[in-house]
């Protein structure tokens, strides 16, 4: 047998047992055989002192083609192998996605935190700084600076907290805007949320301390147009981009003119159902344009500047948002209610 | 404020609208309607019919059998086979006779209601032939329940039975329109600003601006005979500071009856009930003009003689409804030359009241002062309609032209013979008020474009005065509420139409949109919170003075001294809380009591303490007597009660301060006075010497009075010291690239000493090389003996600029023993 026969019939015979192998211990025990220390192809070459010297660099060549090709088929194998092995591992660890999630032990936000997040969100993006101010207030702020005069029914003591002459629990956020005219230049944004108090019993739409969100715009040339603009943006902002909005002329003592907002029903679009009560506009706000005697009081002079004002109630926007049908459920702090948000 | 259109209609003659189009249109500019009520809902094919013979029934007593004429028209089908425009109607009213004309629906019509006058039904009752007791009936005879209404509006209606109508009722025609039931009754919410609107003339003059039509008030002339009302009565203010003007005119040879139909009807739809044609003419002309009326029997008023003054402290006075009222100095009274005999504004006396069979009466129109009213009418407990109204404000102008017009209507009426002249006090009137007319200036406010010509129209057609040349609006006095250019800016947008401003964003200069520090704080405690698993409660900032024995606060403690409500709606929201936990507290016993597990709460709750005790935190008041203020603090209180224990609140705790950037380690003072909590799981939290805040579980006898059956614990953080404490902002330190060494100490000591101290001299003897330590172990046991407990720590040492070497790390190992040796904490061997 001529040694290339030789080395023909050792690499058929390694490649035939590899291929048989089957298993990462029996393909070591191949390689062992063939290319180990004592193996068959270690052999040929400790045999080369027999080869004729000018024969020896093609039977050295032949041997390093047999063991290149035994040796690459041996990787291949073994990779076969540990592929098989981790499909199979694989296969086996199959789990049932569809048992319950672990728990995650996160608490909820109140619905008015959420709703106050919501319209925090959209007025700061606009540039409106959040402010606070004091809830027990000056008799002054939250009424005469506000042009409400000493006698006027909203000062009724049915509607009003009252600590002493001087000091009521304030009826509204709107003593903040007199407080930051008083403090700050124009041009002034700001928004200011807070709880408010009014004397009312508790039931299911009244709650004698709920929140308020005042806004307010002091600048040269703000006109109504732009208080129009902004709350159009907030409504389509809060509550979907198709949302339409109305203004209405009402009065408050300290905006001139006045106007109360509503929004197309959120729940229909304004066709008229059972949660616009038919009419396909909600009541949302009320605003207008800051009274020239608010302005002057605070310190402000009208002739140069002018600004906007307005009063969310953070409740109604819950109530509605939510869709919760009774505002004491805002106050119980029951955990399957605040679960939900 | 509500209104019948067909009243309305009579003064805009040419209103031409549908009740939807008419309640858009009149909220849109102003005047807002709140709803409207159609009077002639549910009435459908109801004619005029003559009872032309009338039968026994043959088969029972208490039913009759009529022939009914009602047109051959509206018979149709259902007429009687010898008599082509009758129906035959079986009915069980005893009030008709033959020759009758009544209201009649016919087969397939609908009526509004039932005969006893209970609650409409919505879709009303229909109306269908059938037969009653074996004998057919094409239709129905009206009682005027049936027709929605009740013998309050229809004074002339049987108690029971049907309505009769009057002879000259045109048979076939329509009874519903002879009834004057064809209209619409709507509902306005006015706005206190627009006291000129709680009238039939305000709000006419705003529907004839707001749909274009010619407005046509009724413009009463001063008539009377020759006599003069001055000869009959003289009128002194006493106090005029509570009534500017008070119109006094006198009717004589009165004679008392119904009023006519078109009275009674506009009245009756407009909800007020007719009485008799003198009480219905005080009522119409306070309608229409919103000036309310009082009528005096003129042989009751001694000494021919109104004396309008402030009543004596305590008197007593029998109002015309038999009550006997306690007066005060502050109620203004209307006295004759010996007595009282009307309290001025808000009810007329007994001692005054007009009967039937008065000869002379004195007509009152007055303006009182609004206030004056409003409170008095609150003392007394007696809101009437007038003085619903004088509270809003009365132009003393209009009060001159609404006694006019009732004198014009008693002669119309002819209810008596009006004396010429009247008796008219008053101090200074209002007079017009005129304000510049600047179109570029209100442009410029509004953001319009609305030409010049465009305002001066809109403005016109509210009856304000435009001066073209002078450029300037005169206001007439009835609109108190015009007072400047902004005012004038809010006429014209609203006759421009609020909806057809345009919508832009305010230019000019960027501002920041940002969040407060302090809120951003409180942020971060609700983010902290919620992520431990604490939901979000929001509990009332009142409650009651015995929270504090419930808390178990001693009762000369300084939190008891509360800022305390003059006017609470009940002793349980009469106090401004001073402690946060109550409504936590609350809350979880709600949630316990509903059986819920394992709740966990927290608040950002205000406290309020009164001034002078801390500094005011609104320290920036432009006003002096700001400082009167109380400190309203954000306080940051958890609460839990089920699985969890006082160290993990502890975490949670200690989470918050760390993510505020708080990098000492706080320490907890079990010595700190909290009754509320339990005296053994208790401390207070110190940072920096301060306290800012308290932990522990909830005491037992508390726990009891809140019924809360396990373990509660509660943590409260005074977010002001954090707030100061707090910062965003952090500082990279690097990554330590030098190894750490690790040593265990096993330490026995008394139970006394407490891990705090322990820590305290692991901390201080530690210095630099030490750069963390954690307890692992806490043993206490009848091998270590009694009173003592183990506690072992892992520290762990480092250096950052190299290798610690085992000298370094011995010698600081050997401080550490010695100092926790010093405190009688020995490591064990």
């Amino acid at each position: 047998m001529s040694m290339n026969e030789k080395l023909e019939k050792i690499r058929q015979e390694a490649l035939s047992r590899i291929e048989q192998s089957g298993g990462l211990e029996k393909l070591e025990e191949v390689r062992v055989a063939y290319l180990g220390k004592k193996g068959e192809l270690t052999e040929v070459l400790k045999g080369m002192r027999d080869v004729a010297p000018e024969d020896r660099p093609k039977v050295g060549q032949l041997v390093n083609e047999a063991r290149a090709i035994i040796e690459k088929r041996l990787d291949e194998a073994r990779s076969e192998l540990a592929r098989a092995a981790r499909e199979l591992k694989i296969a086996s660890e199959t789990i049932d996605v569809t048992l319950p999630a672990t728990k995650m032990p996160a608490g909820h936000p109140h619905p008015n935190t959420l709703a106050l997040d919501e319209v925090e969100r959209v007025f700061v993006g606009m540039g409106y700084e959040v402010v606070e101010g004091p809830e027990v207030e000056l008799d002054y702020y939250n009424f005469e600076a506000l042009n409400i005069p000493a006698n006027h029914p909203a000062k009724d003591e049915q509607d009003t907290f009252y600590i002493n002459k001087d000091i009521v629990l304030r009826t509204q956020t709107s003593p903040v805007q007199v407080r930051i005219m008083e403090k700050q230049k124009p041009p002034i944004r700001v928004i200011a949320p807070g709880r408010v108090y009014r004397a009312d019993e508790v039931d299911a739409t009244h709650s004698p301390c709920f929140h308020q969100i005042e806004g307010l715009v002091i600048d040269k040339g703000i006109t109504m147009a732009d208080l129009k603009g902004t709350l159009a943006q907030f409504a389509r902002e809060m509550f979907g981009a198709d949302t339409k909005v109305k203004f209405r002329p009402h009065h408050f003592p300290f905006t001139e003119p006045s106007a109360e907002m509503d929004v197309s029903c959120f729940k229909c679009g304004g066709k008229g159902c059972r949660f616009c009560k038919g009419e396909g506009w909600i009541e949302i706000l009320g605003c207008g344009m800051v009274h020239p005697k608010v302005l002057r009081m605070s310190g402000i002079d009208p002739d140069v500047y002018s600004g906007f004002a307005f009063g969310i109630g953070l409740e109604r926007i819950a109530l509605l948002k939510y869709e919760i049908d009774d505002m004491r459920l805002l106050y119980e702090n029951d955990i399957r209610f605040l679960r939900q948000f | 404020m509500n209104t019948p259109l067909s009243w309305i209609k009579a003064y805009v003659p040419d209103l031409d609208c549908t009740d939807q189009q008419y309640m858009d249109a009149m909220t849109l500019s102003g005047s807002k309607v709140e709803g409207f009520r159609r009077l002639d809902k549910n009435l459908e094919k109801i004619v005029v019919g003559m009872i032309d013979q009338i039968t026994p029934h043959p088969d029972a007593d208490k039913l009759i059998v009529c022939r009914v004429r009602v047109g051959a028209e509206n018979a149709g089908a259902n007429a009687l086979p010898d008599a082509p425009d009758c129906i035959q109607i079986v009915t069980g009213a005893h009030n008709v006779k033959e020759g009758d004309k009544v209201p009649v629906v016919l087969d397939g019509g609908k009526v509004a209601g039932g005969h006893d006058g209970g609650s409409l039904p919505e879709d009303g009752i229909k109306i269908k032939k059938g037969k009653l007791r074996g004998v057919e009936s094409f239709g129905m005879m009206c009682s005027v329940e049936e027709l929605g209404s009740s013998r309050d509006m229809y004074p002339d209606a049987p108690e029971e039975g049907i309505y009769i109508l009057p002879g000259d009722a045109e048979i076939g025609s329509d009874a519903i329109e002879l009834l004057g039931l064809h209209d619409t009754d709507f509902e306005y919410e006015i706005t206190s600003n627009r006291v000129d609107c709680y009238s039939i003339i305000g709000i006419a003059r705003e529907a004839a601006a707001t749909f274009g039509s010619s407005f046509q008030p009724p413009r009463p002339v001063m008539r009377g005979n020759g006599e003069n009302a001055a000869d009959y009565v003289k009128v002194e203010i006493a106090d005029p500071d509570l009534c500017r003007r008070y119109v006094a005119r006198v009717v004589k040879n009165v004679k008392i009856g119904p009023s006519p139909e078109w009275i009674q009807r506009r009245l009756a739809n407009s909800g007020i009930r007719p009485i008799n044609n003198l009480v219905d003419i005080t009522n119409y002309v306070m309608k229409e003009y919103g000036q309310p009326m009082h009528a005096f029997d003129m042989s009751t008023v001694a000494g021919s003689k109104i004396v309008v003054k402030r009543a004596e402290d305590g008197e007593e006075f029998t109002t015309l409804d038999g009550q006997v009222r306690k007066l005060d100095h502050d109620v203004l009274m209307i006295c004759d030359g010996e007595k009282e005999i009307g309290i001025a504004g808000i009810m007329g006396g007994q001692n005054s009241m007009i009967t039937t069979d008065v000869d002379t009466v004195l007509f009152e129109s007055a303006c009182f002062d609004g206030t004056n009213i409003r409170l008095s009418a609150k003392r007394l407990g007696m809101r009437t309609d007038a003085s619903g109204i004088f509270e809003k404000g009365v132009d003393a102008n209009v009060t001159f032209e609404a006694i006019n017009r009732a004198c014009e209507l008693v002669e119309e009426l002819g209810c008596g013979e009006v004396v010429g002249g009247c008796v008219d006090v008053h101090g200074e009137l209002p007079c017009d008020k005129v304000i510049p007319l600047r179109p570029d200036w209100i442009n410029g406010f509004l953001g319009t474009d609305i030409p010049a010509e465009d305002m001066i129209k809109y403005l016109r057609k509210i009856d304000l005065d435009v001066d073209e040349k002078a450029m300037t609006v005169t206001c007439p006095s009835w609109r108190q509420d015009l007072e400047q250019e902004a005012d004038i800016a809010e006429e014209v947008a609203r006759f421009f139409g609020y909806d057809n401003i345009p919508t832009t964003l305010p230019r000019g200069e960027a501002t920041a949109g940002k969040l407060s520090f302090k809120l951003r704080v409180e942020q971060l405690a609700r983010t902290v919170a919620q992520y431990a698993g604490f939901s979000q409660a929001m509990t009332f900032s009142f409650e009651s003075p015995k929270v504090f024995d419930k808390l178990r606060i001693p009762a000369d403690s300084l939190l008891r001294e509360a800022v305390t409500i003059s006017n609470p709606l009940g002793e349980d929201y009469s106090i401004m809380r001073t402690l946060p936990l109550d409504g936590l507290l609350t809350s979880l016993a709600a949630n316990y009591n509903h059986r819920n597990k394992n709740v966990k709460l927290y608040e950002l709750a205000h406290i309020y303490i009164p001034s002078g005790r801390q500094a005011p935190v609104y320290a920036s008041c432009s006003k002096d007597h700001a400082c009167e203020l109380p400190d309203e603090r954000v306080q940051f209180v958890l609460g839990f009660y089920g699985e969890e224990d006082f160290f993990y609140m502890k975490g949670i705790v200690e989470e918050f301060f760390s993510k505020a950037g708080i990098c000492c380690r706080p320490v907890y003072n079990p010595e700190a006075e909290l009754p509320f909590l339990h005296p053994g799981r208790k401390a207070g939290i110190v940072i920096e010497g301060v306290q800012v805040g308290y932990i522990g579980e909830l005491h037992p006898d508390v726990a009891d009075a809140y019924e809360i059956g396990e373990r509660c614990h509660i943590a409260v953080i005074d977010m002001p010291f954090i707030v100061d404490m707090a910062t965003f902002d952090r500082k990279y330190t690097g990554i330590a690239r030098f190894p750490a060494v690790t040593r265990d100490i096993s330490l026995l000591m008394s139970k006394e000493i407490l891990a705090g101290q322990v820590e305290a001299v692991i901390a201080q003897r530690g210095g630099k090389l030490l750069e963390s330590y954690e307890l692992f172990d806490v043993f206490e046991g009848a091998q270590l003996g009694i009173g003592l407990k183990s506690m072992a720590y892992t520290l762990t040492f480092r250096a950052k600029d190299h290798t610690l070497e085992e000298a370094e790390i011995n010698a600081v190992m050997k401080k550490i023993l010695n100092g926790l040796s010093d405190l009688g904490a020995e490591q064990r061997s």
